[in-house]
C-alpha cells in the first residue's frame, strides 16, 4: 500500500552555477561549480555520496527535436570524477531537473542510499544558433515539424485572447506586466541571466518573434547548472540545522492529444492541473493560494506564467489579468510568482531548471536570497513547476518544498 | 471528357516587377507564381482534386502525369499524386516527361486505353513550374499552373469526335541534364518553321481527315508561342480571332509549358454550352490536335473551380525578391540553418495519413482522428478504427501564431490548429495567406504543399490554406 511521501526527504545543500551565456564554461565546469557548492552547504564532501541523478537532455540543437544523443550518467561522473558511483540520467524534457530530483529522492526514502547527489546542467549556447531552434515531439519528417516553442506558445496565446475577449493590444498588455515583473525580480538577483529592467513599451514594441508574442516575451537561451544533496529527514539535523523538506510531489506526462481532440482549447495546462493535484494530494494542502508562500512556475514565455499559473489552481480560469492588474504575483503580492527572475530572466538551461527553481524556494525558504531586499517574510512553503513540451502534449512535474 | 479541373497558384507577378528591378520596358499584364512550397507535382494534385469534386475515387483506373519539370527525375512523379489524390491501388500510372507537349500525348494515351476497354476512367493532369533564367524574355513569360481531365466512355461532358498527330524532330526550345534554365534557337526560325508550320500542318490535316472547315467550330483553343504568333495562326488559317480564338491565358497565368493548352481548353470548357464544337491544337515535338464536341453533362460540372474561379482568387507578390527565395534561384549560402529532419523510411511507413490525408475513425466513440493511431485518443480502444480521407473536408482556423523563428523562405511561419468539419482536428501551417488577414475561426481547407528538403527527399504534407472562393 503506497503511503504519503510528505516529509521523508530533506534537502540539506543546494548549489547553482553562473546562468547565462557561459562561453567560457562547458556543461563540465557548471557541473563541478553546483556540485561543490551543494556539498559545502551541506557540509560534507564527495566520497559521501553514495549515488548520483542527473538531469539533462544533453542539447545539441541539430533541429531535429530535443532529443539526447547517448547522454549517460557519465555525464556528471566523468566531472565530478565520483569513483565508480552509481549515477543514472534522466530525461524528461524542461521537467528533467524535477524528474531527477524525484526518483532520487525515491532511493533515499527507500532506504537504498543515505545521501544523495542530483545535478541538472544544460549547455545551450553550443550550437551556433538563436534560439533553441525547430521542435518537432516525438521528431517526424514533415508532421509539426519547422516549428519553434515560441511558435507553439503562441497558439495558446491567440485563444487565450479570444476565449477572454481581449484584443491582441489588451492581451499584449497583460502579457507585458508579465515580462517587465520577470526583469524587475531578475535584476535583483546577482545570479540571474537577463538582469536589465524593461518597460511596459519596450515589451510590446520589441521585434515579433511569434506573434503575438514579442522577443521580451520570451526567455533567453542560458547555460546553467543546479545541484542538491538529499538525505531522509531524520538524518537531517546530523548536518546542519536549517534544511528543507519535500512536501510533494507530482508528475503527469500527457499522452499528447492537444493537437488531435477538439475539445483541447489551449488556453489550460492539463498536464498541470494533474500533476500539481497529486503534489497537493501529497502535501495535504487545500488551498494552495492561502497555503503556499511563492512560486517558481515555468514562464518559459509570458503567457506560459499566465496559463500556468491558472493551471496550478493558484488563480481563477481567465482571471489572471485581474491578478496581474493588481500585482498580485508580485512580491509583494498575494502570491509571489518568479521572485528569482523565473524561467525568463533567471534563464532556462533545460536539464537544469527544476534544480534551479528549487534553489530558489531553498534560498527563500531559509531566508538566504543573497540581495536582501529579495527576502520573503517567513516563508514556509513553495512550489516549483517545471514543464516541458509544447500546449496540448506536455510534461509536467510539481514539487512542494517547505520548512520542517 | 468526364470532368475538367484547373489551377493557378495564388500568388501573381506584374510584369510590372520584373520591369522595376531589371530596368527593362515593361511588358503588359502578370504572371501566375508558384507559392514556395509549390511545384509541378503538388499542383498537379490541386487541378486532379478540382476536376473530381463530387465524383467516386475509386472508380478511376490510371492516373498519366504530363510535366517538363519533374519534382524527381528518377522515381515516378504519377504514382505519388495518386497516392495523394487516394486513387486505389490496381491503376495504371506513368509520367509523360520532357515535351510540352506532354498533356496531349497524355490526353491520346489515356484515351486509347479508354476506347480499347482496358480502362473505364482515366485521369489526365498536366503541371509546370519552369524556373526562367533571371531578366530573360522567358522570365516575362513563363508562369505555374496546371489542370487535368477525367477520360471515361460514360457521362460525358465533352465527346472527342477524332484526333491528329505529327511527331516531328525539331528543335526550339530545350533543356538539357546539366543546364539550370531553357535554352532557344533564333526565335524566327523556331516561330517560323516550328510553331507556325506545325500548327498550319495539323490543322490542315485534321480538317482533311474530317472534312471540317474553321466555320464548324465554336472556339479554337491553339498552344500560343507568345501573343502575337497566336493571333497571327488563328488569320492565316481562317478563324475569327474575336469570336473563335479562346484567350491564350499569356497576360493573367503566363506560359504554362505542358499545362499550357489544357489549361486553356479548360477556360474553353467552362464558357462552353451543349452543342459547341471545339478545335483543339497542343504543340511542341510535333503537334496533336483534337475536334471535340460539348455534351449536355457538361451543365453538371459547373462547380469547378477551374481557371476562372482560380483566377479570381488572388495575392500580388510583393517584390522580385520574394520571387528569388520562390524559386530558390540565388545560393543562400550566406544563411546558416540547423539540419532538416527526413527519414524516408519513417514517412513510408505514415504514407497513409502523410499522402493520402487518411485520419482514423474509432469504431467503438465514433470520433476522428488525425494522424492515424494506434489506440483511440477518445476512448482508448485498440486498433479499431476505420481509415476515412481528411483532405476534402473543410476546417476552421481554431488557434494560430505567426513564427518568425522558424525557418523558411516566407516567414512568419504560419502555425495552425485546425478543426476539421465533421470532425478532428489537424495541426499543420498555413500557406497562400495574408498575415494581415487571418483570424481565429476563420474557414480554410487542405492543400498538399512541400515542407522541406531533407536528406535528398522532397518532403510533403497537407497544409492548410484560407478558401479560395
Amino acid at each position: 500500500m503506497a503511503e504519503s511521501f510528505k516529509d521523508k526527504v530533506a534537502i540539506i545543500g543546494m548549489g547553482c552555477s553562473k546562468f547565462g551565456e557561459n562561453w567560457d564554461m562547458g556543461s563540465e565546469d557548471m557541473v563541478v561549480d553546483a556540485t561543490y557548492d551543494a556539498l559545502a552547504d551541506a557540509g560534507i564532501e564527495m566520497k559521501d555520496i553514495d549515488a548520483a541523478w542527473v538531469g539533462t537532455i544533453g542539447f545539441h540543437g541539430t533541429g531535429t527535436g530535443m532529443t539526447s544523443t547517448g547522454i549517460t550518467g557519465a555525464a556528471i561522473s566523468m566531472p565530478l570524477k565520483l569513483q565508480y558511483k552509481p549515477v543514472t540520467h534522466v530525461e524528461n524534457g524542461c521537467a528533467t531537473g524535477t524528474d531527477a530530483l524525484r526518483n532520487a529522492a525515491f532511493a533515499v526514502a527507500a532506504k537504498v542510499y543515505d545521501i544523495v547527489l542530483v545535478v541538472g546542467v544544460e549547455k545551450l549556447k553550443d550550437t551556433g544558433f538563436g534560439g533553441l531552434g525547430e521542435l518537432a515531439i516525438p521528431p517526424h519528417p514533415v508532421f509539426e515539424g519547422g516549428i519553434t516553442a515560441p511558435g507553439m506558445y503562441a497558439l495558446a496565446a491567440t485563444r487565450y485572447f479570444k476565449k477572454y475577449g481581449l484584443t491582441p493590444e489588451e492581451g499584449k498588455r497583460m502579457l507585458a506586466k508579465v515580462s517587465v515583473k520577470s526583469h524587475y525580480n531578475a535584476s535583483r538577483n546577482p545570479r540571474a541571466h537577463l538582469r536589465n529592467v524593461i518597460t511596459e513599451e519596450q515589451v510590446i514594441n520589441a521585434p515579433v518573434i511569434a506573434w503575438p508574442l514579442g522577443l521580451f516575451d520570451c526567455c533567453g537561451v542560458t547555460d546553467g547548472a543546479a545541484a542538491a544533496i538529499l538525505c531522509r529527514a531524520e538524518d537531517a539535523k546530523k548536518f546542519k540545522d536549517n534544511y528543507v523538506l519535500i512536501k510533494g510531489l507530482g508528475l503527469s506526462i500527457g499522452p499528447g492529444q492537444g493537437s488531435i481532440r477538439t475539445d483541447y482549447d489551449f488556453t489550460i495546462w492539463d498536464e498541470t492541473v494533474y500533476a500539481s493535484k497529486e503534489a497537493y494530494a501529497m502535501a495535504g494542502i487545500k488551498n494552495p493560494r492561502k497555503e503556499i508562500d511563492l512560486v517558481e512556475c515555468h514562464d518559459c514565455f509570458s503567457i506560459s506564467e499566465v496559463i500556468a499559473v491558472e493551471s496550478l489552481g493558484l488563480c481563477e480560469r481567465g482571471k489572471a489579468r485581474a491578478d496581474i492588474e493588481s500585482g498580485a504575483w508580485t512580491q509583494e503580492g498575494e502570491i509571489p510568482v518568479n521572485l528569482s527572475g523565473g524561467l525568463k530572466a533567471f534563464g532556462h538551461p533545460i536539464g537544469a531548471s527544476g534544480c534551479r527553481e528549487a534553489f530558489e524556494i531553498y534560498q527563500q525558504l531559509l531566508g538566504r536570497a543573497e540581495d536582501k531586499t529579495r527576502r520573503l517574510k517567513n516563508p514556509r512553503m513553495g512550489l516549483v513547476h517545471n514543464q516541458a513540451g509544447l500546449p496540448g502534449k506536455f510534461m509536467c512535474a510539481v514539487a512542494i518544498y517547505g520548512l520542517p | 471528357m468526364i470532368s475538367y479541373g484547373a489551377y493557378v497558384p495564388m500568388y501573381r507577378m506584374n510584369l510590372q516587377t520584373l520591369a522595376r528591378n531589371w530596368g527593362s520596358p515593361a511588358g503588359k499584364g502578370e504572371k501566375a507564381v508558384a507559392n514556395w512550397d509549390e511545384d509541378s507535382l503538388t499542383m498537379a494534385t490541386e487541378s486532379s482534386v478540382d476536376c473530381l469534386n463530387g465524383l467516386d475515387r475509386s472508380m478511376i483506373d490510371g492516373l498519366y502525369f504530363a510535366t517538363t519539370t519533374p519534382a524527381y527525375r528518377e522515381k515516378q512523379n504519377a504514382s505519388i499524386i495518386a497516392k495523394v489524390i487516394d486513387l486505389r491501388r490496381d491503376i495504371t500510372t506513368a509520367d509523360f516527361a520532357n515535351s510540352v507537349r506532354g498533356g496531349t500525348n497524355a490526353l491520346k494515351a489515356a484515351i486509347d486505353a479508354v476506347k480499347a476497354g482496358s480502362a473505364k476512367r482515366f485521369l489526365v493532369t498536366a503541371a509546370d513550374c519552369r524556373v526562367p533564367a533571371p531578366d530573360s524574355q522567358f522570365e516575362r513569360l513563363f508562369g505555374d499552373g496546371s489542370a487535368a481531365f477525367l477520360i471515361g466512355d460514360s457521362d460525358l461532358a465533352v465527346e472527342i469526335e477524332g484526333s491528329v498527330s505529327i511527331s516531328s524532330e525539331f528543335m526550339d526550345i530545350w533543356k538539357r541534364e546539366e543546364d539550370r534554365y531553357v535554352q532557344a534557337w533564333e526565335e524566327r526560325f523556331i516561330v517560323t518553321k516550328g510553331y507556325l508550320a506545325h500548327l498550319e500542318e495539323i490543322i490542315s490535316m485534321i480538317f482533311k481527315k474530317y472534312k471540317v472547315t474553321p466555320k464548324d467550330f465554336t472556339k479554337v483553343v491553339f498552344y500560343a508561342f507568345d501573343q502575337r504568333r497566336h493571333l497571327e495562326i488563328a488569320k492565316k488559317l481562317g478563324f475569327d480571332p474575336a469570336t473563335q480564338l479562346q484567350d491564350s491565358l499569356l497576360s493573367t497565368v503566363g506560359h504554362t509549358g505542358s499545362a499550357q493548352a489544357m489549361m486553356m481548353l479548360v477556360a474553353a470548357l467552362e464558357e462552353a454550352k451543349p452543342g459547341d464544337r471545339i478545335l483543339f491544337v497542343n504543340y511542341g515535338d510535333g503537334a496533336d490536335a483534337f475536334i471535340l464536341k460539348v455534351c449536355d453533362p457538361i451543365e453538371k460540372i459547373r462547380d469547378r473551380r477551374g481557371i476562372k474561379k482560380n483566377l479570381a482568387s488572388r495575392m500580388e507578390l510583393p517584390s522580385y525578391g520574394k520571387y528569388l527565395h520562390f524559386r530558390n534561384i540565388l545560393d543562400w549560402g550566406r544563411q546558416r540553418e540547423p539540419e532538416r529532419f527526413g527519414a524516408l523510411t519513417m514517412s513510408w511507413r505514415d504514407r497513409n495519413w502523410l499522402l493520402s490525408c487518411h485520419g482514423h475513425k474509432c469504431r467503438q466513440c465514433g470520433t476522428i482522428q488525425f494522424p492515424m493511431q494506434r489506440v483511440c485518443t477518445w476512448c482508448q480502444a485498440k486498433d479499431d478504427f476505420d481509415e476515412i480521407r481528411l483532405s476534402d473536408k473543410k476546417g476552421t482556423l481554431f488557434t494560430y501564431s505567426m513564427d518568425n523563428l522558424a525557418t523558411s523562405v516566407d516567414k512568419p511561419t504560419v502555425i495552425a490548429i485546425v478543426n476539421i468539419a465533421g470532425g478532428g482536428r489537424f495541426s499543420t501551417v498555413l500557406t497562400d495567406r495574408d498575415t494581415e488577414k487571418i483570424n481565429p475561426d476563420m474557414p480554410v481547407e487542405f492543400t498538399f504543399r512541400r515542407v522541406h528538403e531533407a536528406q535528398g527527399i522532397h518532403n510533403y504534407f497537407w497544409k492548410c490554406r484560407p478558401v479560395r472562393a
